[in-house]
């Protein structure tokens, strides 16, 4: 009997999910399971590298790959217009693509990731800097070169929004850049933040906020981004409060993929209903339809990492039941994250649903341990090696 | 899925046990600010400090929180109704 597979999205947790079900399946299975990777871009880049972008740290040409490569030979992969879906329809099991054809298959993985929604805050396009694309990255890297007086305000648009910590370690990386640059003493950085401390778990902020402090880094609490004013140069909250600002850069508020919209099996902003632990689509559980990485809507981040555990969970419990095995594996909420904390030290970020984080004290050894990862996640992580 | 709590029309639950990172303020931040004006998101949480985080936030961002249930021994549902302020 044969068997389709189809993994919508060549990302972290796509193309992890594609290698690692091929490596399991076994006997019969090996030669009657059909993986096809559908992804419009045929490419896939290494995004947390964009954060080293705007301080010159880092060639963005260097953190993006043919996807072809990513993938043992035979799996096969759909690019250009063959490989950007358009509409899934689950009921009849078909998903249909660009190019105008209808595709069947038996399992369906919705990978498609987030995108970023510049247009859901007003002014934002206009107004404010980032370092969630490459052309953004490299934008910001040409104005931060020039940079030598003024206010900075960073911190985040809108939730949710890719990899939390980012836009706090971007505020480390900028204050150790400003300083290092002899210009620290003409800049005022302000970091903006939508809940009552400056990072979502409580133990992180209490370490951060005093390093925060200690750098000169004035911190806005309870600022949910509302709008922009590119004229004025002023960044306004929905709690009522205004900031000024000469250089705004903030995680850009983030959507869903259109075909989730069109497919109807998302919510209003495109994010599938996903169950917890099992990664299967809500109101689809017999459908074998599972959702991984950021196009979930899962309480936990929006990160390479959450995709990675995620992926694995996927791959095992497809590759069980097409090799008719009982299949236990759940996904207990499991991130693991670097926090760059500037002038060369990091700390890590490990937790579950049960588990919060205890980080550690910052420390060189992490921050090399990240740089490690940033130079090897193409050895490890795609070809589902850990 | 619309459900009750009380006589209060919810119409979304987002189950934020667990939730460490962004955690549940920011999942219910997330949820209305998809929702329409009017209607009424819960978030079950079972960090300790939601119960001062969010009630806080609301109050703050001129939402309104309509009712705080007690779910069992560790995570409590926080029932906000989002009104025009919070976009």
């Amino acid at each position: 009997m044969q068997v389709q597979v189809a993994i919508v999205g060549g990302g972290v947790g796509g193309t992890l999910i594609a290698n690692r079900l091929r490596h399991l399946l076994h006997g019969d299975a090996r030669h009657e399971v059909h993986i096809t990777v559908y992804d419009a871009e045929g490419t896939h880049t290494y995004q947390p590298g964009w954060l080293y972008v705007p301080f010159a740290q880092q060639d963005p040409r260097k953190l993006v790959r043919p996807e072809r490569r990513l993938l043992r030979e035979d799996i096969a992969l759909l690019s250009g217009d063959a490989g950007r879906v358009q509409r899934i329809v689950p009921g009849e099991k078909q998903l249909l693509t660009a190019d105008g054809q209808a595709h069947s298959y038996d399992y369906l993985v919705l990978a498609t990731g987030s995108r970023n929604a510049p247009e859901d805050v007003p002014g934002f396009a206009e107004g404010a800097d980032h370092f969630y694309s490459e052309a953004a990255s490299l934008q910001l890297a040409e104005k931060l070169a020039h940079f030598s007086d003024g206010r900075i305000v960073t911190g985040v648009a809108s939730v949710p929004y890719r990899c939390p910590p980012a836009p706090l370690e971007f505020t480390f990386m900028l204050e150790a850049a400003l300083r290092d640059r002899g210009v620290r003493e003409q800049t005022e950085i302000h970091y903006v933040f939508p809940i009552g401390r400056p990072f979502p778990i409580e133990s992180v902020s209490d370490f951060v906020a005093p390093l925060l402090d200690q750098r000169g880094v004035k911190v806005h609490t309870f600022f949910n981004v509302e709008s922009i004013d590119p004229e004025r140069k002023v960044v306004s909250s929905l709690e009522g409060e205004e900031l000024p600002y000469d250089l705004l850069i903030l995680a850009p508020p983030h959507r869903g993929q259109q075909v989730i919209v069109d497919s109807d099996l998302g919510d209003r902003d495109g994010w599938v209903a996903t169950d917890r632990n099992t990664l299967r689509v809500k109101g689809f559980e017999d459908a074998n339809l599972f959702a991984v990485g950021d196009a979930t809507d899962l309480p936990v981040s929006k990160s390479g990492s959450a995709a990675h555990y995620e992926g694995h969970i996927v791959a095992e419990t497809i590759a069980a039941e097409l090799q008719h095995r009982p299949t236990q594996h759940q996904y207990h909420g499991r991130v693991a994250c670097f926090l760059e904390t500037g002038h060369g030290q990091a700390t890590f970020l490990w937790f579950d649903y049960e588990h919060p984080p205890k980080p550690p004290k910052p420390r060189r050894l992490w921050h090399l341990e990240k740089a490690a990862l940033n130079t090897f996640y193409w050895q490890l992580i795609p070809p589902a090696r850990v | 899925m619309v459900t009750m709590a009380g006589p209060v029309m919810i119409n979304r639950e987002i189950d934020a046990r667990g939730s460490h990172c962004p955690g549940p303020l920011m999942e219910l931040i997330r949820g209305l600010k998809s929702a329409h004006d009017g209607e009424v998101i819960a978030v079950i949480s079972t960090d300790l400090g939601s119960n001062t985080d969010i009630p806080l936030w609301v109050q703050k961002s001129g939402n309104e929180l309509v009712a705080v249930e007690k779910i069992d021994h560790e995570a409590t549902r926080f029932v906000v109704r989002r009104h025009i302020r919070a976009r």
